[in-house]
């Protein structure tokens, strides 16, 4: 018997393996088309920020898929992340002048203020359920956004001045650096973020989900998504499981935020806004919930797509609409599934029946 | 010998409605104990208030010395309390395997670090898990299903998955509600034989509710009567059941 538990490990272990050497070898085919000089700069302009909706797109998965809960503030995470993450950079531009180190140190206090304010967030909403959470996440969002939106932060010789009218209200010394600049953001982060960091930080984003889902902590999330009083009558606790993925999803938003952030001279909050929190759940959505693989393919197709069919020019985003719909059935449609099942199963010889 | 279970004076209300009043139940350590009465007697509702999921208006439950009154499910659940239920509620979306795995969590634990990481105790862990759920799920016969999903177990098998993911939060009291639901007479045999084996190879006390008579003569030692709430009937099984008033209840005047 402990055949059939070592075959279920390594399905699983070969899953998460193909979904690493699938992001791998994208990563070898850009770079050989960059060498080549196969690759237009618009391309090349959509790396960095394809990785970033990558990771936004799977830590959303975390709550939508693999937790079960509805979540439409994950822009105000990602904000929170790239913000943090960029104030951060801009004030220690002097302070620490080894790239690595400083934009290391920058994203991960991206994930752990995106964290923070998850868990703060986490705990008075996570309380709700369904429609409700929805709502109110969509709302904590927007705070987020317009919250950020009204500050002035500066930095002088006598430390950090904080104001919520204008820059001038500051009363910076002779020298002093605006650094938050109300609805003008944060504007000239170093443009740290190269596509190789971007993909690492993809794989580590799959590493740390792939294997939360696959631990204990995974399998209580699951049981509780599955059957809420069921799992609690085995002693489960509910609300600190839910906290725990809604916290983990948050900080990885907040890292894809980080990497958002120092791809851009300029950073505005209004850019992290209610479309950008729909556009990562369509990627879940598209992906197929729950589907880790499902949204590394739907974050990089639909951030690619409107950009390859500017040759349309009008016609673009009927273009992208109709292939959306296009994407839906294939991906949840009965008869779809049946072709899909029956075409594609000659080669992968999958039991319907086994488990993942 | 001791009892496992002691409940005096349990009763809890709905608005105006007084869905069970003063009950009373003594269950000796190791015993099978049934439960039973017409639809809507409060049975289930005895079940939520010894689980923690109602919090009762009055009386005070005791499980094998402590006092569990008012204390929430998962407390419950730690002070040796498990349950199935009427409607089946399995983890669908796992597999057989994990389904009793969770049921593991709080006896095997790791870090979140750990579990990222694959450190050793991870390792350590999880295949400790995987060894003790396959023992259980050889005892209910579920062993050659274990990479299915719930969701794609028959019917009865499923009743079984959850007796077994029950059993893997090792608990003092088993509570059952109407584990024979939907079988026909042979499964319902076996799911007897089954239930008398747990109670022998784990030392299981087991306190069940159902409907299926023929189950519960064969296998009941002692029955509780509910009618409207309230203990109509209490004892040996074989005179409960020839008792006048509970076949009056049964099948009216």
């Amino acid at each position: 018997m402990t055949v059939m538990i070592e075959k279920m490990k390594k399905k699983t272990r070969t899953n998460n393996l193909i979904n690493y050497a699938i992001v791998i070898a994208a990563f070898a085919v850009i770079q050989v088309m960059k060498s080549t000089g196969n690759l237009s700069s618009l391309l090349n302009g959509l790396l960095i920020p394809v990785c970033s909706y990558i990771i936004l797109a799977v830590s959303l998965n975390l709550v939508v898929g693999i937790s079960g809960e509805l979540s439409l503030g994950h822009a105000g995470f990602m904000s929170v992340g790239a913000f943090a993450s960029a104030f951060f950079s801009k004030s220690m531009l002097d302070a620490i002048p080894f790239v690595p180190l400083r934009f290391g140190l920058a994203i991960v206090i991206g994930a752990a203020a995106a964290g923070v304010i998850g868990v703060l967030i986490g705990i008075p909403v996570l309380r709700l359920r369904g429609d409700y959470l929805a709502i109110v996440t969509l709302a904590f969002g927007e705070i987020i956004k317009n919250v950020i939106t009204i500050f002035y932060i500066g930095i002088d010789g006598n430390g950090i001045h904080v104001s919520m009218k204008d820059k001038m209200s500051l009363h910076l010394e002779e020298g002093g650096n605006v650094i938050l600049n109300g609805p003008q953001g944060i504007s000239g982060t170093p443009k740290n973020a190269t596509f190789l960091v971007g993909v690492l930080l993809v794989l580590i984003t799959l590493f740390i989900v792939q294997n939360l889902i696959n631990s204990r902590d995974g399998r209580a999330i699951m049981s509780i998504r599955d059957n809420r009083i069921a799992a609690e009558s085995i002693g489960l606790n509910v609300t600190k499981y839910k906290l725990m993925a809604f916290t983990v999803s948050a900080a990885l938003a907040g890292v894809a935020g980080a990497l958002y952030a120092h791809n851009l001279s300029s950073l505005v909050a209004s850019k992290f806004d209610f479309n950008l929190s729909i556009l990562a759940l369509v990627f879940v959505v598209l992906g197929g919930i729950g589907s880790i693989r499902g949204s590394i393919i739907a974050a990089v197709v639909l951030t690619a797509l409107p950009e390859m069919l500017r040759f349309l020019s009008d016609y673009r985003m009927l273009i992208y609409a109709i292939v959306l719909i296009v994407m839906m059935l294939l991906n949840w449609s009965p008869k779809a599934l049946e072709l899909r099942e029956r075409y594609l199963g000659r080669f992968f010889k999958k039991t319907a029946k086994e488990g993942k | 010998m001791a009892n496992m279970l002691e409940v005096k004076h349990l009763g809890i209300s709905f608005g105006g409605l007084r869905a069970v009043n003063e009950f009373e139940l003594n269950i000796k350590k190791g015993a099978l104990y049934g439960l039973i009465g017409p639809n809507g007697a409060g049975k289930t509702t005895v079940f939520n208030l010894l689980t923690g999921v109602y919090k009762p208006d009055s009386g005070s439950i005791m499980l094998d010395g402590d006092d569990i009154t008012g204390k929430s499910t998962i407390e419950i659940n730690k002070a040796g309390v498990a349950r199935t239920f009427q409607n089946i509620r399995l983890f669908k979306q796992l597999s057989v395997l994990d389904n009793v795995k969770a049921g593991f969590h709080n006896s095997h634990k790791y870090s979140m670090f750990a579990g990222i990481f694959h450190t050793p105790s991870y390792r350590r862990v999880e295949a400790e898990m995987d060894e003790k759920a396959m023992e259980i799920l050889k005892v209910f016969d579920l062993d050659k299903d274990a990479s299915y999903l719930a969701a794609n177990l028959p019917y009865g098998e499923q009743r079984k998955l959850e007796i077994a993911r029950a059993m893997a939060t090792e608990p003092k009291l088993l509570l059952l509600d109407e584990p024979a639901a939907g079988m026909n007479p042979n499964e319902t045999q076996a799911l007897m034989d089954m239930i008398q084996f747990v109670r022998e190879h784990f030392g299981m006390t087991v306190l069940l509710i159902e409907h299926d008579m023929r189950l519960v003569s064969g296998i009941c030692e002692e029955l509780t009567v509910l009618n409207f709430g309230r203990v109509l009937a209490q004892g040996r099984t074989a005179d409960v059941l020839n008792d006048p008033q509970v076949i009056t209840a049964y099948l009216g005047e």
